[in-house]
């Protein structure tokens, strides 16, 4: 297993779209705090960023190679190497190649300028979240098989958890207005990554005037560091469940 | 020894195997042939746990291969179309099946390298290598490890008669170890030099199993191209 995961590693980094993600991170990030005087403010630029660039970067890219490497998957599945094994070693290999890239072009430029625990969390979250893409990509690229479909079906899913979630809240508040919603709010709130990284980032930063809806409540409904771990649990599961989900199939799956 | 054991296998609505029963011994070249679309190449696929049957059981020397994988390491695999990573070049490949393979480098099975000259085109990438060439790569990588039974999937389709005449004489030398050899083809001229077994199939049933000798004189024919053609045109009539 080790061994998959070397090569699907380094065949990952070698990539040219991989490189420019990690090179537009890293100047984008440096830009942000060689600009800008205060830390925390282009922290709170580069937050808006991450949320947007590493879904998408994450999502898409894993849900392309993978259907770009399904002759590499047919030509190990005939070795002997485990099935599951395969398929987590292309998991941990995508997981690890884009965290790496994730950490190196933001990661750095974070350290240097605002090591403190926000820098810290934000890191952390980052990595969490380009995790937690690549797994929704396992589960959508073995489940449908048609390559185009796949990748649509992954650009939706992106573009559902950062933009059309948020209408999707917004609209059941207001419809709702008068009934008592914290608890629906954080229960739809867990359904999005996207939106518990920016109530754990912004209950950190405390910034209210920018918290959605949803932080807002989070705030209200937990009490000191509740909310954050909270969150941090439901993000596990997050990581888990469609990569789990994924592994199941790909048991089963024909190839 | 390999036992097929009522395997049956549905994709969508369409029955490709249909209670296969088939046992295959050592010391044979058994070709499996039949029509297009007939589920020979699903057939093979199940036998290397790349398709899971809906029913049935597969035994690899006695042990069933459901939840098993390292059976593999006794097959030696060689696809209709090699599929390999393109931007890898062919010595990053072998080297790579190798390393996966763990293999002992001064115990492998390097006779199709030389007679191949594979060394002449191992920083070529995949992706720029003609069908033939992907074939020669293919039946190197099969033969490699010594395995206990090969699996060959049209392996002369697009190798030049010089090397599909190596990789015969490869075969036939294999088939004397006592090794299980199952090749499907269409180039029926071909199996008659070397394959002693037949097995034909239609429309995701085993038609027949029997030995090559029986079939020519089941048809009265004196060539393997004929005695097929007969079969065929029988069953079209039907």
């Amino acid at each position: 297993m080790k061994k998959v995961v070397k090569y699907v590693a380094f065949d990952i980094l070698r990539n040219k779209i991989v490189i420019a993600y990690m090179v537009f991170l890293f100047l984008f990030s440096m830009g942000l705090f060689i600009i800008e005087e205060v830390p925390e403010k282009s922290l709170l630029s580069l937050l808006t960023l991450n949320l947007i660039l590493i879904p998408l970067i994450s999502i898409m890219f894993s849900t392309i190679y993978i259907y770009n490497s399904s002759e590499f998957i047919e030509l190990l599945a005939a070795q002997p190497i485990q099935r599951k094994s395969l398929w987590l070693s292309f998991f941990i290999g995508l997981a690890s190649a884009l965290s790496l890239a994730f950490f190196i072009g933001c990661g750095i430029p974070v350290l240097l300028f605002s090591a403190n625990s926000v820098g810290i969390i934000m890191i952390i979250t980052g990595w969490i979240l380009s995790v937690i893409f690549v797994s929704v990509s396992m589960f959508i690229s073995v489940y449908i098989k048609d390559k185009t479909k796949g990748i649509g079906v992954s650009l939706l899913t992106w573009l559902y958890f950062t933009l059309l979630f948020d209408g999707v809240v917004l609209f059941v508040l207001f419809q709702l207005l008068e009934y008592p919603l914290e608890k629906l709010i954080i229960g739809l709130s867990v359904m999005n990554p996207i939106d518990l990284v920016r109530i754990i980032s912004l209950l950190n930063m405390d910034v209210s005037a920018l918290m959605g809806a949803t932080s807002a409540i989070f705030k209200q409904s937990f009490a000191g560091n509740m909310g954050s771990l909270f969150s941090f649990g439901v993000l596990i599961l997050w990581m888990i469940l469609p990569l789990y989900l994924s592994v199941r199939k790909f048991d089963k799956k024909d190839l | 020894m390999i036992q097929f054991s009522a395997i049956n296998k549905q994709f969508d609505k369409f029955k490709v195997l249909n209670n296969i029963e088939l046992t295959l011994q050592e010391g044979n070249i058994i070709a499996l042939i039949g029509p297009n679309a007939c589920g020979k190449t699903t057939l093979i696929k199940a036998l290397l746990g790349m398709v899971i049957p809906d029913t049935g059981e597969i035994f690899f020397d006695g042990k069933s291969i459901k939840k098993d994988w390292k059976y593999r390491n006794n097959i030696g695999y060689m696809p209709q179309i090699g599929k390999y990573p393109e931007n890898m070049t062919v010595g990053q490949v072998i080297g790579m099946v190798e390393d996966l393979r763990d293999a002992q480098l001064n115990k492998l099975d390097r006779e199709l390298y030389d007679s191949y000259k594979l060394k002449d085109i191992l920083h070529k990438r995949m992706g720029t290598l003609s069908g033939g060439t992907r074939q020669k790569v293919s039946a190197y990588l099969a033969f490699l490890f010594h395995p206990h039974v090969f699996i060959l999937d049209e392996p002369t389709a697009g190798l030049d008669p010089l090397s599909a005449i190596i990789l015969k004489e490869k075969i036939l030398k294999e088939k004397e170890k006592g090794k299980i050899i199952l090749i499907t083809s269409h180039i029926l001229s071909e199996l008659d030099e070397i394959v002693n077994q037949i097995v034909y199939m239609e429309e995701g049933k085993i038609v027949f199993n029997k030995p090559i000798d029986q079939v020519k004189s089941d048809t009265g024919k004196t060539k393997l191209t004929e005695a097929i053609a007969q079969i065929m045109n029988i069953d079209k009539r039907v």
